[in-house]
């Protein structure tokens, strides 16, 4: 045994048994739950079956990926990715900021507050139920998007809204903002009240529009924020979302528009049981999205912002 | 101070666009309550927007009759609860031995947590494990594979870090083993932390539909989520009318019940515990937000 060895990293480590066994219980359930899976990637360069497992099945070394490059969906699941994904770092990820910037004009308090609670809500509410209200309000039937349009004359039949391939991306990213833009505004709220508040006195004397104070020195204060989370927005460009388009989603009818890599890989994978291609396809998405983020974050740093 | 014109305009478009966007913001949960309150053939002529036309209370009668419905409450509050209380035991105890300095491979150990926050083996390999653990089709799948999160740890282990010395010094003199001042002192001191970790990790258990959708087929262990995406996915109406008598009856007699008004029904009940627990979830999320944004 090592202990035999170096006796003093085993006695330290013995002594301080106690520490030890406080963080061991974590390490293991990580070790099963983290880091198995991630050796079970090597499904991805093999042809798994089930009866085989893991150990047995045979390799195939880069078929699987291949496969993926030469699908029929592969260029259509890559475009619906990338153009959700521009979308919501376009739409999605500048919202809150400009909430947060409104928010912070409000002088009424009670107002703000009021604005405050009602934005975070549906935060906490789940995709699920999201997705209901959304499948209410366009309804065919009785829907009050239809109803509005049709009592100001401005269409003469409902219209089946998630059933247009051409509609999903614009509902899919304002429910996104409706979902996330008050509880994504607390950090840039936060941020914007650590800013030197003499700073907007003595632009204000020099006689500085309140727009002119926000865009010198509410915007470039909290600059730094807004980097990190764009670094981090760019390292998930590749996961477009999941949840949501997966709930909205549920029309076949869609899948030119909605089918991104994640719920490719969840159809082929859980529903169709293609594991090692389904495998391939979910490591190309991570692997390359690691790659984004050490990217981003090296561009960042040129900024003096990193995340590590 | 006197606004000038140009900042009276901007200020007025900002109270005009918050006023327009709380609308938006409720009015979807509002419209879904109403319908849930509304007869439901009256709902189909449409036009139900901000108040029930015609009031009832049968929806939520014939819901309550559905015992799938009540099972799978009872799935996602033992869930919730069991599932918040292990997370948070360990993930704290498991942040304390991170937290101290003197800890044999700290650094490693640290490494090794870090690296799961940005590579994972996806969702295949963990359905294979989950699978080739027997856990397909129990309780413990909704709970265990989630009992540590990484960034949790990191978040309650900057607070223990920033705890004064001092505070375990003296209960060392005394004699306390590391556990006696984790359990004595470091827990009760942490109230607030604690508090908002567990509260987002009762929401996220609460709201979890996916877990239950990949690894469960049994209806009997359906989280209320789950169940309700199928719900809506299905026609609630003879689903509940094949294993209810009473319902059965209540909806040929009465004929004013639709799929649509069942599901809002469903959908509200649902939610409720959210919106009861609102106040307490809002105080602590937006500190907990602020916790975990503070870069070490």
């Amino acid at each position: 045994m090592k202990a035999a060895e170096k006796p003093s990293i085993w006695k330290q480590f013995t002594k301080q048994w106690d520490l030890q066994s406080m963080v061991w219980p974590g390490i293991i359930f990580v070790f099963i739950f983290s880091y198995i899976p991630m050796y079970g990637v090597v499904m991805a360069f093999q042809q798994y079956d089930i009866f085989n497992g893991i150990l047995k099945s045979p390799w195939v070394e880069f078929m699987n990926f291949k496969m993926f490059f030469q699908a029929p969906e592969f260029w259509n699941v890559m475009r619906n990715t990338i153009v959700i994904s521009l979308l919501k770092l376009v739409i999605t990820f500048p919202a809150p900021i400009l909430l947060a910037l409104m928010l912070n004009e409000i002088g009424n308090m009670a107002f703000k507050r009021f604005v405050q609670t009602v934005s975070y809500l549906p935060y906490f509410l789940s995709w699920v139920i999201v997705s209901g209200f959304v499948f209410t309000l366009l309804s065919v039937d009785n829907g009050t998007v239809n109803y509005l349009l049709e009592r100001f004359h401005l269409i003469q039949e409902p219209i089946n809204f998630l059933a247009v391939p051409e509609y999903f991306w614009s509902i899919l990213v304002s429910v996104n903002v409706w979902k996330e833009v008050g509880f994504a505004s607390i950090v840039y709220l936060a941020a914007i009240a650590g800013v030197d508040p003499t700073m907007y006195e003595a632009a204000s004397i020099d006689g500085a529009s309140r727009f002119k104070q926000i865009y010198l020195i509410t915007l470039p204060s909290i600059a730094p924020i807004i980097i990190i989370f764009m670094i981090l927005a760019i390292g998930n460009l590749l996961s477009a979302g999941f949840e949501d388009i997966l709930l909205l989603g549920t029309n076949p009818i869609l899948r030119e528009n909605s089918d991104v890599i994640d719920t490719y890989v969840y159809r082929v994978g859980i529903l169709n049981a293609r594991f090692s291609y389904a495998t391939a396809v979910g490591l190309f998405k991570s692997v390359i999205s690691v790659l984004l983020l050490i990217t981003a974050n090296k561009i960042a740093r040129r900024a003096d912002v990193s995340l590590w | 101070m006197r606004l000038s014109l140009g900042d009276k305009i901007l200020q007025r478009t900002i109270y005009i666009l918050l006023t327009l966007l709380s609308v938006i913001m409720l009015y979807p949960f509002w419209n879904s309550l109403v319908i849930s309150f509304n007869q439901g053939s009256d709902t189909a002529l449409g036009g139900v927007t901000l108040w029930p036309r015609v009031f009832t209370m049968e929806n939520y009668y014939i819901v309550f009759q559905d015992h799938r419905l009540l099972n799978s409450f009872w799935v996602t509050i033992l869930r919730t609860l069991s599932g918040t209380a292990l997370s948070l035991f360990f993930t704290a105890l498991l942040s304390y031995g991170m937290s101290k300095k003197g800890l044999l491979f700290r650094k490693q150990y640290m490494v090794f947590f870090m690296i799961t926050m940005f590579f994972s083996g996806g969702l295949i390999p963990s359905y294979m494990l989950i699978r080739s653990l027997g856990m397909l089709d129990t309780f413990w799948v909704l709970i265990i594979p989630g009992i540590i999160s990484v960034y949790n740890m990191i978040v309650i282990r900057t607070f223990f870090s920033a705890l004064p010395d001092g505070l375990e010094e003296s209960a060392k003199i005394d004699g306390c083993s590391n556990y006696g001042i984790f359990f004595r002192i470091v827990i009760p001191v942490s109230g607030p932390v604690l508090a908002t970790i567990a509260l987002f990790t009762a929401v996220g258990h609460w709201n979890d539909w996916f877990t239950g959708a990949i690894y469960i087929t049994k209806d009997h262990l359906l989280p209320i989520q789950t169940l309700l995406r199928q719900i809506m996915n299905s026609n609630i109406m003879t689903e509940i009318g094949s294993s209810n008598a009473i319902a059965l009856d209540h909806m040929n007699r009465n004929r004013t019940i639709t799929t649509k008004s069942l599901t809002m029904a469903t959908m509200m009940i649902a939610t409720i515990p959210i919106i009861l627990t609102y106040p307490f979830l809002q105080k602590y999320f937006v500190k907990g937000v602020l916790i975990g944004s503070l870069k070490e």
